[in-house]
């Protein structure tokens, strides 16, 4: 019977590099790398980017070749989903059906696009996949009329993309202000209104009661009692982690796989990416991030503890999360929850920070094309800089 | 070991500066600058790190 591998479930960003790390570490026996999606692991911030541009088809974002990954001496099991995990016999099920035996476990199974109640229409769309980002594509190129339901990141990401093709685009977004929950309630309003000064609407406090259409969606309907007509729509209200599959594995779940501080979920299970909610020392609390830069890092992370439980490190981070609106990119880095936000600068300008203290700690900085600067308030974040010195380096 | 930039695939997102502020900046106008383009050996893994930690994969070294 030959050796249990160390398996890795979940072929996107973080998956791809637990298995990079595992061999970088110097792991040299069996690896296996699991993935829902048939595809070999791509990139998703292009998805709602640059991938939605006017133009030619854009190519596939794929991190690595099937040789590059064949160099590594990982073993691909693509197009099929874990099913279930049994951590007492160390054991998980491929696609309901397939047993197999694991030696450790690494979980980045991701996120899944939440979708709106009822009926699925044609003409609307989540975006996660490469399918998706294709098919909102395509509907762009022959759309005239597009409803974004949720003013989040993915849905201002994909009005941006719309108006680079003059489509008419309104945001709805069921709370009085958009992206609370990402940059703080101090700056939403200064980010929302990006969208207006690029012709998107965006309406706030509505929620959307039903989509109107036989088959094909024609309008969404809202709790004002009003109807927008539309002929895409685009539906952008979060992500939840994929757990489905461990409900009966013995890990904590709760809104993500609950990690300790060095990612470990469970005896020789450890967890990376967004599925992943970790104890992260350097703030002193528990997170879930569906960040590019931590999926990263917590895949390698994952996979070298996984490997060396006895010398387990703690991944702590500053967060980090970018994101391209029109001709704007807003970075934030750090966490929102803060007990009061000074701005450098003129929030009618092209370019602006926004510093955010918790205490006397500069805790985060969110920037509007100001890519000069964050990664120094990255750093001094992680440092724990005092606020007054955060201040005097801004200029204040 | 040469650090060697594409710039048409960098978008001023900073992970390299945030890895190896010694190495990389990015400057006001986005554009990044390499410190030291040739750093010496025992810098390898960093360099490594930072290369990795570019989320358009915009780093490579060359020996």
């Amino acid at each position: 019977m030959p050796e249990a591998p160390f398996v890795v479930v979940g072929a996107s960003l973080a998956g791809l590099r637990a298995v990079e790390s595992a061999r970088k570490a110097g792991y040299s026996g069996r690896l296996l790398l699991v993935g829902a999606e048939e595809h070999l692991p791509y990139d998703r911030p292009p998805l709602s980017k640059a991938f939605l541009d006017p133009g030619d088809d854009p190519a596939m974002p794929h991190h690595r070749t099937d040789d590059e990954l064949r160099a590594l001496d990982v073993e691909l099991r693509l197009g099929v989903p874990a099913t279930a995990l049994d951590t007492d016999a160390r054991e998980i099920v491929l696609g309901g059906e397939e047993q197999l035996r694991y030696e450790r476990l690494v979980i980045a199974t991701g996120a899944r696009a939440r979708q709106l109640p009822g009926e699925q229409l044609d003409g609307v769309h989540t975006l996660r996949t490469v399918e998706d980002a294709r098919s909102i594509r395509g509907a762009l190129d022959a759309g005239r009329r597009m409803v974004v339901v949720g003013g989040g990141f993915i849905g201002s990401e994909v009005a941006s993309a719309a108006r680079k093709r003059n489509v008419d685009v309104t945001i709805l977004e069921a709370a009085p202000l958009p992206l609370v929950r990402a940059v703080g309630e101090q700056m939403a309003a200064a980010c929302a209104d990006l969208h207006a000064r690029n012709g998107t609407e965006l309406r706030c406090g509505v929620s959307v009661t039903g989509l109107e259409g036989e088959g094909r969606v024609e309008g969404v309907a809202l709790s004002d009692g009003s109807v927008l007509p539309a002929d895409l729509v685009v539906v952008g209200i979060g992500a939840d982690p994929v757990t489905d599959w461990l409900i009966a594995s013995g890990l904590h779940v709760e809104d993500g796989v609950v990690c300790d501080e060095t990612l470990r979920a469970g005896p020789e299970v450890y967890a990376a990416g967004d599925v992943a909610r970790w104890h992260n020392a350097l703030f002193g609390r528990t997170m879930r991030l569906e960040h590019w830069t931590s999926a990263a890092e917590q895949g390698a992370a994952a996979a070298r503890n996984a490997l060396a439980p006895a010398r387990a490190t703690p991944y702590s981070a500053v967060p980090y999360f970018w994101s391209d609106w029109y001709r704007d990119k807003l970075q934030m880095v750090g966490i929102t929850a803060a007990d009061e936000v000074t701005v450098i600068g003129d929030l009618d300008d092209a370019r602006w920070l926004a510093l955010y203290r918790q205490d006397d700690l500069l805790v985060g900085t969110l920037g509007l094309n100001m890519p000069g600067k964050i990664m120094k308030y990255r750093a001094m974040i992680g440092w724990r800089t005092a606020w007054q010195d955060a201040l005097a380096f801004a200029g204040r | 070991m040469r650090i060697v930039l594409d710039e048409s695939k960098c978008s001023s997102l900073g992970m390299c500066e945030s890895v190896a502020p010694d190495f990389f900046e990015v400057r006001d106008d986005g554009a990044l600058e390499l410190l030291n383009p040739t750093p010496p050996g025992d810098q390898r893994a960093l360099m490594e790190e930072a290369v990795a930690a570019c989320p358009t994969s915009a780093l490579s070294i060359e020996e």
